[in-house]
């Protein structure tokens, strides 16, 4: 399999995330697009590290997985603490910030 | 037959990747997001990264998920409502479309080409996936290891404080 293949899938993955953020409302299932997309990246670095003979892209795998937990973490705390303020967490109904 | 299988595992995840977009439920939402990570998965695997592999069945699929799933019962969002769930369906398909289109034509069009290593498949299969990846951790990418683990401090201290009863 050339990489070819597995950038084309990596392409659509992002295409479908992309997608699933700008029309869902439900905050929790956006977080779970916006985990999709960075998954779909880290396809894209771990096809091209084997391509190209080298580690560098793997390394950045693993970075990107940290900041992946990380962010979830701290997002899904502040969803939390959202839903305690507002009763929920449609992005709809979340517009305080909103001009 | 690893481009039939590749074939079969790309079908997977693309099908598991549009049914976390459209499941009206977040728990099969959910669901589906543990699929996608099994697929990508073993395209690690196929792509001679094994230890990737176990990475991300065990953080993704296995920490992340329960994180996330954990929060969908917590919140009860079990039964979302039964009105209009979507919005901007249009123009985020057309945006959507070209962001893949444009991936498309990149990929049709341009050659990959860049700074070869030495880490060929037959080097990753002898002296093990794991080893070489500790060793790259603990010499060239030290300073981005250690920063990496302040982040993962920082954010264990951030969603204890804003998950806390009174903010």
């Amino acid at each position: 399999m050339s990489v070819y293949h597995y950038l084309t899938v990596s392409a659509i993955l992002f295409a479908l995330g992309t997608y699933g953020v700008l029309t869902r409302r439900n905050a929790i299932v956006i977080f779970m697009c916006i985990e999709l997309m960075l998954n779909s990246v880290n396809l894209t670095f771990i096809a091209l590290s084997r391509h190209l003979n080298s580690l560098d892209g793997q390394i950045f795998v693993f970075f990107v997985m940290t900041v992946a937990a990380a962010e979830a973490a701290v997002g899904l705390a502040l969803m939390i603490a959202c839903f305690r303020n507002r009763e929920t967490i449609d992005v709809d109904q979340i517009n305080l910030l909103k001009w | 037959m690893e481009t039939i299988f590749f074939y079969l595992v790309a079908l997977v995840t693309v099908v598991s990747g549009y049914l976390v977009v459209r499941c009206q439920n977040p728990v099969n939402s959910g669901l589906a997001l543990v699929n996608t990570f099994f697929c990508l998965a073993i395209f690690y695997v196929m792509l001679y990264a094994p230890f990737m592999a176990a990475i991300q069945v065990i953080v993704y699929a296995g920490a992340i998920m329960v994180l996330i799933l954990f929060v969908i019962m917590l919140l009860n969002l079990g039964t979302e409502e039964r009105k209009r769930y979507t919005h901007g369906v249009v123009w985020a398909a057309i945006a959507s479309l070209l962001v893949l289109l444009n991936v498309v034509f990149f990929i049709k069009r341009g050659r990959v080409t860049g700074a070869e290593g030495d880490v060929t498949d037959f080097l990753i299969t002898t002296e093990g996936h794991t080893e070489l990846i500790g060793k790259a951790l603990y010499t060239d990418f030290l300073l981005p290891f250690e920063i990496a683990s302040i982040l993962l401090l920082v954010a264990i201290v951030g969603a204890v404080v804003l998950a806390k009863k009174d903010v």
